[in-house]
């Protein structure tokens, strides 16, 4: 057995007793490094191993969010039921975008001008509906229980978090190894090889964007229920759409474990940085710093800390894949 | 439906439309000789807004005339930024391109919000309320005189592409990399001056959009959205796409949101169709030329 698994088992045995020691502000960022992790993995889905690049997932966690919201306040649907339900409207219009996108073989940058028109008309439309708020956005009153997903500690939305995480990894590594995901990374590596050898490229493209967006959306449930405020222009902007894409890239697109370092990484700098430079009177700062890192990861690292890490760490872990 | 109004949204519309193509002929140059797309492009045009307003504040000179110092600045800045960054990613996968140009309008947008702080400031120009009365249209001075030096700008531009040497090295540059190298054109030069020249378009246009509308920093991403959907709509590369791209556009934003509303009340629908949504309708112009002619208006081949 590949000592690695040891090692993921271990790491999540100690993140399962870390709540234990922690200070609700270190738990806060656990909670948010699990919270980008989990995203990063839903955008690694498509992107990382399709190979197309969406600048437009903030759609999907607005749609998860928004509806689960809504179901709530009208069915009194429990939140754990409509995130699913969340998820499968998300994956709709990740399959309507798949059509337009991949039917009419739009590539590059044309996909990504479609991710982002969608997005933004989406982030428009609901900044404009009367019943989420409007301009003002969305304040949720809690009720506090396991049923409404709404609690008073950082420590049950921890592991809700971890579970997330635990969830997107065991998926991906299942997709990865199984015949869709071969046929998917197949046509990542060249497209009209894959087809000519007899890969549906349309079909399996459109089952990546279906999975990436329904699983995007499972974080909007979880984001309304731990922040109790809603506004479309922050969750549904470009620059939330960019901060999910930012993990998994420095980590390492394409690869299981890439995300979660990624997250791990930069989810703690963000966060504290972002606080720190905000009471220095520098807000926007860790932005720029953002904006320089994504830069120069591309120049330099193309390839994600991962393979480095895969590089330094390989006489331990015997074959890190 | 009010006839009068739709012709005075139009009319308005028109006029930015104007600046419009000018802000998508700087991206369609770029494009047209680089390949890349400017995902900073919008950020950049804000840079320009902030120079001249920044010289409006300390030296009282009218925007309308210093325009032409936020284009000077914003050609060194696209150099520089050539130099650096974009001429490191001309080989990779267009899908790679997209990430650190992205990064960079981060800096951008982010770092104007440090230097001149996050509000919304809308500076006086001396111009600013005075309007001309045509027949029963009203035509706004500062958007005529915004329109009229954006054209002028823009026929100049392409005058120097057509005309002088270094405008001849650009578009031999555009028309074969490698050919250019072999008869001695400097292309690393020719390409940097070149984005400059693309930034300096948007330099030109945020100077002159400063008396028409209101100055944030994050403003810009809707203008670097605008001039994708221009170009696209245009064709990728073609200057004359980029130009009437921008007209129409101006027109579609204007106009859209009244049509629709109109068309709503039409079919019976209590429905508003504000003009904060107008980019809704730029969008869906977007998405209905990718399907039907994604080669744009004046397209020829796919790219």
């Amino acid at each position: 057995m590949k000592r690695i698994y040891l090692f993921l088992v271990i790491g999540f045995l100690i993140l399962l007793t870390l709540p234990m020691f922690l200070s609700p502000y270190a738990l806060g960022i656990f909670i948010m490094i699990f919270f980008y992790a989990y995203l990063g993995q839903s955008w690694n889905i498509l992107t990382g191993y399709t190979g197309v690049i969406s600048l437009g997932h903030s759609l999907y966690v607005g749609i998860g969010a928004y509806t689960t919201y809504l179901l709530t306040l009208i069915l009194g649907l429990t939140p754990w039921v409509g995130m699913w339900i969340g998820g499968i409207a998300a994956g709709l219009i990740g399959l309507v975008i798949g059509f337009f996108g991949f039917r009419f073989g739009l590539r590059g940058v044309y996909f990504v001008l479609l991710t982002i028109s969608f997005a933004e008309i989406g982030r428009l439309i609901f900044l404009h509906l009367k019943i989420f708020g409007s301009f003002q956005g969305l304040f949720i009153t809690p009720h506090f229980s396991f049923w409404n997903f709404q609690f008073k500690e950082n420590t049950p939305y921890y592991y809700i978090a971890l579970g997330y995480v635990v969830f997107s990894l065991v998926l991906v590594r299942f997709l990865e190894r199984s015949k869709i995901g071969r046929y998917i990374i197949a046509l990542r590596e060249d497209e009209d090889a894959a087809e000519s050898l007899g890969v549906n490229v349309f079909k399996y493209k459109m089952i990546a964007i279906f999975i990436s967006a329904f699983m995007t959306s499972l974080a909007g449930a979880f984001y309304t229920n731990y922040l109790f405020y809603l506004h479309p222009g922050t969750m549904m902007s470009m620059a939330f759409s960019i901060e999910i894409i930012l993990r998994p890239i420095i980590g390492g697109m394409g690869t299981v474990l890439g995300p979660v370092i990624g997250s791990f990484l930069i989810t703690p700098l963000a966060e504290i940085s972002r606080s720190y430079f905000a009471k220095a009177g520098y807000e926007g700062l860790h932005l720029v710093i953002y904006g320089f890192l994504l830069v120069a990861v591309v120049l330099f690292f193309p390839r994600g800390v991962i393979s480095y890490i895969k590089r330094g760490l390989a006489p331990f872990l015997g074959g890190l894949k | 439906m009010n006839l009068n109004l739709i012709l005075q949204l139009a009319l308005s519309g028109f006029l930015l439309g104007g600046v419009y193509s000018l802000i998508a002929l700087g991206l369609s140059l770029i494009f047209g000789v680089m390949r890349v797309i400017n995902f900073a492009h919008g950020e950049m045009m804000v840079w320009g807004m902030y120079v001249a307003y920044t010289l409006l504040l300390w030296t009282g000179l009218d925007p309308f005339f210093s325009f032409l110092v936020s284009a000077v600045i914003l050609f060194l800045l696209g150099y520089l930024l050539q130099r650096t960054v974009v001429n490191q990613i001309l080989d990779f996968p267009e899908a790679m391109q997209v990430l650190p140009l992205v990064g960079m309008a981060m800096v951008f947008e982010n770092s104007a919000r440090l230097i001149w702080g996050p509000d919304y400031i809308s500076p006086q120009s001396r111009f600013a309320l005075s309007s001309h009365s045509v027949g029963f249209l009203t035509i706004d001075t500062p958007r005529l005189l915004a329109f009229s030096l954006a054209i002028i700008f823009t026929v100049l531009v392409l005058l120097f592409l057509k005309k002088t040497d270094m405008g001849k090295s650009i578009r031999a540059a555009a028309d074969n990399r490698l050919g250019a190298f072999l008869v001695g054109t400097d292309v690393n030069k020719i390409y940097a001056i070149c984005f400059g020249i693309g930034t300096a378009c948007v330099g030109t246009a945020g100077g002159l959009l400063v008396p028409i509308m209101p100055l944030s920093p994050h403003i810009g991403a809707p203008f670097t959205l605008i001039s994708f959907i221009i170009v696209i709509l245009g064709g990728m590369g073609s200057l004359t796409g980029a130009m009437v791209g921008g007209l129409i556009i101006g027109v579609a934003e204007s106009v859209g949101p009244e049509l629709m509303t109109n068309l709503f009340q039409g079919i019976g629908l209590e429905l508003e169709f504000p003009q904060t949504m107008k980019q809704v309708v730029s969008f869906f112009i977007l998405i209905v030329i990718m399907i039907l002619r994604p080669q744009g208006l004046f397209g020829g081949k796919r790219g």
